[in-house]
């Protein structure tokens, strides 16, 4: 029995702002508690929100960047629920006009099962809108939880209850942009690719740091299921996924439940669930009365919001080339596959990293790019360090390519420079000099070699010029060590091939 | 449109507010009055205006990204009612 699954995401991106959305507090992560937490951020009586000029232009960047409408007009709406951790009594976000309209990403996929084969999707955003983010909640202080005041006076008593919530509210303020897709995505596979190029892009453009441990990047996925050609079926949002592993599994278990219980008879309630990764499951949050009555309307406190079109373009001037438009680049210009290029633009501190390696050697993109993908990643992996921490710079990297290109060094020569560049630096010249690896491209040398071997060999020639082909690699053996390993192979090979011939 | 009693215990439920069945009956009556305008005004036509989000026909001012605050928070701790560790106290919430 087959099912469709259809998948929606919510993600919340954190804005690399200096100041919050609303005031000039610090948003930098990592304070000590409440240090960040200004009159605005804490709701005092008298307050006014003004908003920040650089949260709106991330939100014009991301749109520009996915193809969307940039309302001119766009209004801030109260969204109304009581929790600790949101001293108003509101969000302060975006409802029925949002800054950013519908746009799309289009996306690669790497199916997770057997022989599927790679395939690009174009998924379609609904909207984007700016919101404060709240401030956080930390469990378990006082009472038993060591947080006991000395002198008999504990803070477990003092509301006359077990416990206590401790809340810190440098967080509260700090710019959102809320980005809503269409329910496109059909696969686990897909939520992700969706997810991780959406990723790539914030931090391409510079909106966001994407620090997913420091909740800069929270992905909120809808899921449900249904009979092919039946209405959607109910769906269940898992909240807060902070890691593209995490999102895997929460929606492969999440499908299996809606299936089995639909199978069993049962009936899947719209909920929102938590994942645990502990054991691997979702679970129904207590559900909240009320919990989806916002009331929302637009806030008194703040005028509309008005983007000129010059401000708009302005900005699109300001935007880098995108991975998309890259990715085309390499392969329609460069001559690179798109597998290539894709792994090329996973990040722009890749596709930096490549284009200063190449220079304007284009001729030389695909072994740069053979470079890059193979032995510096590799090497990357091994170290556990990623493109911004690589020891080798592009200019060095480049330098190295420059010589494999003009015959200086053999590939083997190559491996060695490469070598020693990542654990000892220096240029390659300098390392070529230094373990005196330069390939002997002279003819004349290479062919006195070659007559040599072949004098000493007469018996060997004699078989190749009666048909023993297999000892071409024989001679090439002996000449290679001949030489010390620095002939250039293919001039060698040239060579050979026409004195055992003649 | 009129507001039924069940609706008002409903909004005052999402405002946190108390009230007894004589405050009910009296917020019903108060707002159903304003209710009562809202219908007059909903007979015009409105056909091809804009809504207003706004009573002022003006735009948001943006301020510069910089941060302008210090760190206040001495002084807005010392008028909390309970603080530890740097973190405002409140009853436990339970997630």
């Amino acid at each position: 029995m087959t099912w469709e699954i259809v998948i929606g995401l919510e993600v919340h991106t954190q804005l690399s702002t200096n100041s919050k959305i609303f005031s000039g507090a610090s948003t930098a992560f990592g304070a000590e508690p409440n240090t960040q937490a200004d009159a605005v951020s804490l709701a005092l009586p008298g307050v006014l929100p003004v908003l920040n000029k650089g949260a709106v232009e991330r939100a014009i960047r991301f749109g520009l960047a996915t193809g969307a409408h940039i309302a001119q007009r766009s209004v801030f709406a109260r969204k109304n629920y009581f929790y600790p951790d949101l001293p108003k009594g509101y969000q302060i976000s975006q409802f029925d006009l949002p800054v950013v309209g519908q746009g799309a990403l289009t996306i690669q996929v790497e199916p997770l099962s057997g022989n599927a084969k790679p395939y690009e999707k174009t998924v379609r955003i609904t909207r984007a809108h700016l919101e404060e983010d709240a401030g956080k909640s930390v469990h378990g202080v006082g009472g038993s939880g060591g947080y006991a005041v000395a002198g008999g006076y504990g803070i477990a008593s003092a509301y006359g209850r077990g416990d206590v919530t401790g809340i810190d509210l440098n967080r509260a303020g700090t710019p959102l942009l809320e980005i809503v897709s269409e329910p496109d995505m059909c696969s686990a596979a897909e939520a992700v690719a969706y997810a991780k190029a959406l990723h790539t892009l914030v931090r391409w453009i510079g909106i966001c740091d994407g620090n997913m441990q420091e909740g800069s990047f929270r992905c909120d996925v809808n899921v449900s299921v249904r009979k092919p050609g039946q209405p959607l079926g109910t769906r269940r949002e898992i909240k807060n996924l902070n890691s593209f592993k995490f999102m895997q599994q929460a929606i492969d278990y999440e499908v299996q439940w809606q299936i089995d219980t639909i199978e069993n008879g049962g009936k899947v309630q719209q909920a929102t669930v938590l994942f645990n990764p502990d054991t691997g499951e979702t679970r129904a949050m207590r559900s909240k009365e009320d919990a989806h009555d916002y009331r929302y309307f637009p806030d008194p406190d703040l005028l509309p919001l008005e983007i000129s079109s010059d401000w708009i373009e302005q900005v699109r001037g300001t935007l880098p080339e995108l991975p998309q438009a890259k990715q085309a680049r390499y392969v329609n210009d460069l001559g690179l596959s798109a597998y290539d290029a894709s792994i090329l633009t996973a990040s722009r501190e890749m596709a930096d990293f490549f284009e200063a390696a190449l220079g304007d050697a284009s001729a030389q993109a695909k072994i740069c790019a053979n470079w890059i993908i193979g032995e510096v990643s590799a090497q990357l992996n091994r170290d556990g360090k990623d493109m911004s921490q690589c020891p080798i710079s592009a200019q060095q990297l480049g330098g190295m390519l420059q010589r494999i290109a003009d015959g200086t060094i053999s590939n083997s020569g190559a491996k060695e420079v490469f070598r020693t560049m990542w654990a000892e630096g220096g240029t390659a010249d300098a390392i070529i000099e230094a373990k005196g690896l330069k390939q002997v491209s002279d003819a004349g040398a290479i062919e006195k070699i070659v007559d040599e071997i072949m004098a000493a060999n007469a018996d060997k020639v004699a078989e190749y010029r009666s048909g023993k082909d297999k000892l071409f690699g024989f001679f090439v053996g002996l000449a290679m060590k001949a030489s010390k390993g620095q002939a250039n192979p293919a001039q060698l090979n040239d060579i050979l091939k026409k004195k055992l011939a003649s | 449109m009129s507001l039924s009693l069940a609706d008002v215990e409903k909004v005052a439920r999402l405002a946190r507010l108390a009230m007894n069945e004589q405050e009910l009956q009296a917020a019903q009556a108060q707002l159903n009055n304003i209710f009562g305008l809202i219908a007059e005004m909903q007979a015009v036509d409105t056909k091809g205006v804009e809504p207003m989000s706004h009573s002022q026909d003006l735009a948001q001012r943006l301020r510069e990204d910089k941060v302008t605050e210090t760190d206040q928070r001495a002084a807005f701790q010392a008028i909390a009612p309970q603080v530890e560790q740097g973190l405002y106290l409140v009853p436990q919430v339970i997630e």
